[in-house]
């Protein structure tokens, strides 16, 4: 049974597997500590002087850190791709993947909330959000439900995370009837922090890129395509680095369920698209900022072009079984489709649903240095928070770090994720 | 003429009623404080400020302390006594707002009076009217819009002129969004920002179909011999970094019966404004003897903003 005792213990142990490490282990902390150095600069100096350090206005009020924000909220909640096929069909070869699509989910949370919190212009005054203690604006905004989507997702990712790696911390089989239906309550809630983000935007009547009533599906397919692309990489980092086993079996089996989901993904692409273009009314301004530029504005146009052609070269690669179970084409076609939906989800979400703004103004918007170097801070946290479950739980997962057996024995694996 | 309904709907008041204690949140927030403190940037937050509560929840003590904080506040940094108002909605008032666009020619006077009148931040500065010069070819399409036009004269030949500014709409997507409440409609029909409770989180600027909320991306510029020190908690008190402001129909001049500062400087008499609920007012007028339209009525924000072509 739980008992106190041992989850101190659990919790010290855990510790001390995160601060002992290999060189190269020891290199990577180090490498994502400077970015957070860096980043945390940035924001202090953002901070000081408000947002305006920032490259974006009135016409265009959100910018980078809202796409990287939105982005990572489909990263969380891909981790129910792996979930789906564990639970639901009981199929052995994924389940051992799936703590680690939890803790991904954890870690691109962590960004995510701090992707919202450098992005307000008063959070000092955070509290005014929270549920109870400020004066949360439910069931009206869609922020506020995701505000309470988002934590209640984090926690119970949290909890679960947790519950297994002390179960197998203390040798014990985890309690399946703890655990099936946490695991299957988190499906429905990785749908729901996506959709209802995709609400968010959906429902502003001012903003007709947004407007579209296939905004969520569509936020739900894509992110079903990048999230496991990030774990189909780090399982190959895990295995070369590690001892644990994953069967080529089960790499290739999310492969063959995100060709499927490419091809949806891309067909809602061209849904909306085909709408917007061929009835060509007012609102096809967006899209055609996006796609040609406007009024000789085309920053965005490569990026929406490429973003178009990864997606369909990663469909094919992922589509022919031939290709998906070549490992070098298996994690091009990752690579391209991160990217792809890295654009999409981000800066191509965001950016044209803001221009031409409200009044038909066009402004361009490029991020400033203060944004990258802020965001590439919190990218170091989630990546560090990341990096710093798995040192633990890789141990844990593979029985050769129990609470009986402890420190002596633990030979220490290099982990160092992609 | 488009729909004018003028029945009003139950809103927040700003008069405070109840009021609920600051136990809670006194718990929270002396714990945390610092931690804010380091999160302004600028660690002049006092205890009091950050535990301040949503205006529309004060009761009438804490608003009067409130009140005496800002304006010591405000003389500690203008040298200036600044009078805080914060006088309520009238009973049995309405407000509305025409704009005759035969008339208007685009001289942006309204522009720098708002403004003056309003405390905005000169540099960057903050304007809550922008005016559009459109092609009288294309009409009311905003996206043959041009705000920058600088000629030596206005009006130009084959241009019309549009100010947009805040629509009060019946229906504010804005207020609908603000995940914390900070925004409301008043019962005059007036939308309004609590400054000290907006967490800057611009979602109401995303929701905008008028552009008409701005953000004080650095902190507000406002020269001391420029205050205007007769202000309105809810209207034109000097703001702090980092909140989204708008305009208020200059609430703290027409709750008292004052004119806009944006009617009164026209030049044209462009700009018709009055009580939607006093048949016997110049916009009750407009609206039964003109052809009045709304800006981007499809999306149904329902504003008391109406425009029309006198001549």
């Amino acid at each position: 049974m739980f008992n106190f005792r041992n989850f101190k213990q659990f919790i010290i142990d855990t510790i001390g597997l995160m601060l002992t490490g290999s060189r190269i282990y020891y290199a990577w902390v180090g490498f994502l500590l400077l970015l957070i150095v860096i980043g945390t600069g940035a924001y202090i100096g953002q901070l000081n002087d408000g947002l305006i350090v920032t490259k974006m206005r009135d016409q265009v009020s959100w910018g980078f850190y809202i796409g990287n924000f939105t982005f990572l909220v489909g990263v969380a909640a891909a981790a129910i791709m792996l979930v789906i096929p564990a639970y639901i069909y009981d199929w052995e070869p994924i389940k051992e993947i799936t703590i680690l699509g939890e803790m991904l989910a954890i870690s691109a949370l962590i960004m995510c909330l701090g992707f919202v919190m450098v992005d307000i212009g008063r959070p000092d005054r955070f509290w005014h959000i929270m549920p109870l203690v400020g004066r949360l604006n439910w069931p009206q905004s869609m922020l506020a439900w995701d505000v309470i989507v988002l934590n209640l997702y984090l926690v119970l990712n949290y909890f679960v995370v947790t519950y297994l790696l002390f179960c197998a911390y203390t040798e014990r089989h985890y309690v399946k009837k703890i655990v099936t239906p946490l695991v299957l309550l988190s499906i429905p809630m990785a749908v729901s922090i996506h959709t209802v983000t995709a609400y968010l935007y959906n429902g502003l009547g001012a903003r007709p890129f947004w407007n579209s009533a296939i905004l969520a599906p569509r936020f739900l397919a894509s992110a079903f395509c990048s999230g496991p692309a990030i774990l189909l990489i780090l399982l190959q980092v895990l295995q070369k680095t590690t001892k644990l086993k994953i069967k080529d079996e089960a790499i290739f089996k999310i492969a063959e369920l995100m060709a499927y989901t490419m091809g949806f993904n891309l067909f809602l692409t061209a849904a909306e698209s085909f709408k917007e273009l061929y009835s060509g009314t007012e609102h096809v301004v967006y899209f055609q900022y996006l796609l040609f530029g406007l009024k000789g504005h085309n920053t965005l146009v490569p990026y929406a072009w490429a973003s178009i052609i990864f997606g369909f070269v990663a469909f094919i690669l992922f589509l022919v079984p031939k290709f998906r179970t070549n490992w070098k084409l298996l994690n091009l076609g990752c690579v391209l489709i991160y990217a792809s939906v890295y654009i999409e989800k981000g800066m191509g979400l965001i950016i044209p649903g803001l221009t031409p703004d409200a009044l038909g103004e066009i402004y361009v918007y490029t991020p400033s240095f203060t944004e990258i170097a802020v965001a590439a801070g919190i990218f170091a946290i989630g990546f560090l928070v990341f990096t710093l479950m798995l040192k633990a739980a890789v141990p844990m997962m593979l029985g050769e770090f129990t609470m009986s057996r402890g420190r002596k024995k633990a030979t220490e694996p290099e982990v160092e994720p992609s | 003429m488009t729909d004018s309904k003028l029945t009003s709907l139950p809103e927040p008041s700003t008069e405070a009623s109840g009021g609920c204690g600051l136990g809670r949140r006194e718990f929270l927030g002396v714990g945390v404080a610092a931690v804010a403190t380091a999160l302004t940037g600028c660690g002049t937050l006092s205890k009091e400020e950050f535990l301040q509560h949503n205006f529309q929840e004060l009761s009438k003590e804490e608003v009067l302390s409130v009140i005496a904080r800002l304006e010591k506040e405000y003389k500690a940094k203008y040298g200036k006594d600044v009078k805080v108002g914060t006088t309520p909605a009238m009973p049995g008032v309405i407000f509305g707002y025409a704009l005759d666009l035969s008339r208007c020619i685009g001289c942006r006077r309204c522009v720098h009076a708002c403004v003056k009148e309003n405390n905005q931040s000169r540099n960057p500065e903050v304007q809550w009217i922008r005016v559009l010069q459109l092609d009288k070819e294309e009409g009311v399409n905003l996206q043959h819009a041009e705000q920058y036009y600088n000629p030596a004269e206005v009006p130009e030949e084959g241009h019309f002129y549009m100010p947009i500014q805040c629509q009060q709409c019946k229906k504010p997507p804005c207020v609908k969004v603000c995940p914390v409440g900070a925004t409301w409609r008043e019962k005059d029909g007036i939308v309004v920002v609590d400054y000290n409770w907006c967490i800057g989180c611009r979602y109401c600027m995303a929701a905008c179909p008028y552009g008409a909320r701005h953000f004080n991306w650095g902190e507000p510029n406002l020269p001391p011999d420029q205050v205007n020190t007769d202000t309105h908690y809810l209207g034109n008190r000097p703001r702090p970094k980092g909140v989204v402001e708008k305009c208020t129909f200059c609430v703290q001049r027409t709750r008292k019966g004052l004119y806009p500062a944006c009617v009164e400087i026209c030049p044209t008499g462009s700009r018709k404004f009055g009580n939607l609920l006093d048949k016997t007012s110049e916009i009750r007028y407009v609206l039964e003897n003109k052809r009045v339209f709304k800006l981007k009525e499809e999306l149904n924000t329902q504003p008391n903003f109406f425009y029309f072509y006198g001549v």
